[in-house]
């Protein structure tokens, strides 16, 4: 165990926007079968971290490594960039994301969406994906909707297809940026359901979320965050059945 | 019936001429617009300030004074280096500048300003979810703008898009100016000889008429295609 590589680590991530520093030195590592939740309220910054794993966010000091490999990056006028955005293709082919708002591609169908990277960006035989993509479908109880088009399916069915689609890159590591948000709440349910048997079948998963049962039951680290410092982190029963800090209290205490 | 007194051939001939101008200059201007669009939307200040000068310039000069500035200035410009060339050289050629390639540069050349706007206001428009999650999933920007930009944005061109191409295709009536032998020319011509003006100008109306009317079907069914997943009301 201890000779295969990290799949995914980050060390003293800042970033600022303007002249706000919304992130003030995080670091995370993900190995092998943990699920990290990352909690906090609006602002904290847990989602621009996350954004920050897979760069859709550059930071703008701080180090990354996927799979034991270090991104490089270089300082431009316009601020600190990748050096080599082959690299972060790479990259980003081994973590795949799963957003708050979906973006399963409007003008592909379900099963469309779900092939096009493994065909495009990992060049799958199209049989071959269309056989994984029939799988995955199967899994998240949506064999039917195979042929639908995004705005044909409830918010529910797209974000579990969009699962599909993040698991169809048979990625090192999954990135959830609050996937259960948008969503009404008897939609809820099922799609924790998903990312439930996922956690037991030993994925890396990074979520980003409010729903405290999921990271109470199923994440093996959660870390809080308040205005871009790490305020507490640690093992879930430690961190929400008995938090020290008075911040975190007051978060996880009954709002009504 | 009308009586085109023996210039049916040569009409349909002009008329021929007029499709493969209009074709030509679409073509240009296409990739022209998707050029200019692309330049106004990047971080570069240079090709922003080069775009935005070329659709001033272009929108701001009408088109039978470009098409006339581009071809006899075009000729002249030609002429200067070919003398230069002799003087100095001893190399002595003669180009002259062909009306049908005049015509599509100039006539792409206008609607590539018209469309770069097009283009712009339709890649604007597509949700930019939507291109996150190709770069998630590890696709280059080339692969996104193939499957995600290009595909979504047209749905959003197609209404200008066609409405430009109806002006285009009128607009070759201009390029008669400069001797190309259009559907235009042809009937005037025809109309002199013949003292029937109206004979000859019904008729090229009609083959306008039909041309934009095959178009407009064209047209109706690429919408439907690249609607292809948006809800009717969307």
């Amino acid at each position: 165990m201890a000779a295969t590589p990290i799949p995914l680590e980050v060390r003293h991530i800042k970033k600022r926007f303007g002249d706000t520093e919304v992130l003030k030195g995080l670091s995370l590592q993900a190995h092998k079968g943990d699920v990290i939740t990352l909690i906090g309220a609006s602002g904290s910054g847990k989602s621009t971290f996350l954004r920050c794993m897979n760069l859709l966010e550059q930071p703008d000091e701080g180090d990354l490594y996927v799979h034991g490999e270090q991104i490089r990056f270089k300082n431009t006028r316009r601020g600190r960039e990748p050096a080599d955005w082959k690299q972060v293709v790479q990259m980003r082919a081994k973590l795949s994301m799963v957003f708050q708002s979906f973006n399963l591609w409007a003008h592909m169908t379900l099963l469309e969406n779900i092939i096009e990277a493994p065909i495009h960006v990992l060049g799958k035989p199209k049989k071959e994906a269309i056989e994984h993509a029939h799988a995955l479908l199967e899994r998240v109880g949506l064999t039917a909707r195979a042929n639908a088009y995004p705005a044909q399916m409830s918010g529910g069915q797209q974000q579990r297809g969009a699962i599909a689609r993040a698991l169809a890159m048979d990625p090192e590591v999954m990135l959830f940026d609050e996937p259960t948000s948008a969503l009404d709440p008897e939609l809820v349910g099922d799609v924790l359901n998903v990312m439930h048997g996922l956690a037991e079948e030993g994925r890396t998963m990074v979520v980003v979320t409010h729903e405290m049962g999921f990271a109470r039951d199923v994440s093996s680290q959660v870390i809080y965050l308040h205005e871009g410092r790490v305020e507490e982190a640690g093992p879930p029963e430690e961190l929400i059945g008995n938090p020290q800090s008075p911040r975190l209290q007051q978060f996880l205490a009954p709002k009504y | 019936m009308l009586d085109l007194h023996g210039y049916g051939p040569r009409l349909l001939e002009g008329a021929g001429v007029t499709l493969q101008l209009a074709l030509l200059s679409l073509l240009l201007a296409v990739v022209l617009g998707l050029i200019t669009a692309s330049a106004k939307m990047s971080r570069s200040w240079l090709a922003h300030r080069i775009a935005t000068l070329y659709t001033t310039v272009i929108r701001g000069v009408p088109d039978l004074v470009l098409m006339m500035l581009l071809f006899f200035g075009g000729q002249i410009g030609v002429n200067m280096i070919t003398d230069w060339l002799y003087y100095q050289f001893d190399i002595d050629i003669f180009i002259n500048i062909n009306e049908f390639v005049a015509g599509v540069v100039t006539i792409g050349l206008i609607f590539g300003a018209y469309m770069g706007e097009t283009f712009r206001g339709a890649f604007m428009a597509v949700d930019h979810g939507q291109i996150e999650a190709g770069k998630a999933y590890g696709m280059s920007n080339s692969l996104v703008f193939r499957r995600i930009r290009f595909p979504q944005m047209m749905r959003h061109a197609l209404p200008g898009l066609s409405n430009n191409w109806m002006v285009l295709l009128k607009t070759t009536a201009l390029v008669s100016v400069i001797g190309l032998s259009d559907m235009v020319r042809v009937a005037s011509e025809a109309s002199k000889a013949t003292r029937e003006p109206f004979t000859f100008m019904i008729v090229v109306a009609l083959i306008y008429l039909l041309i934009a009317s095959v178009s407009e079907w064209i047209f109706v069914r690429l919408q439907k295609r690249y609607d292809i997943g948006y809800g009717e009301a969307d």
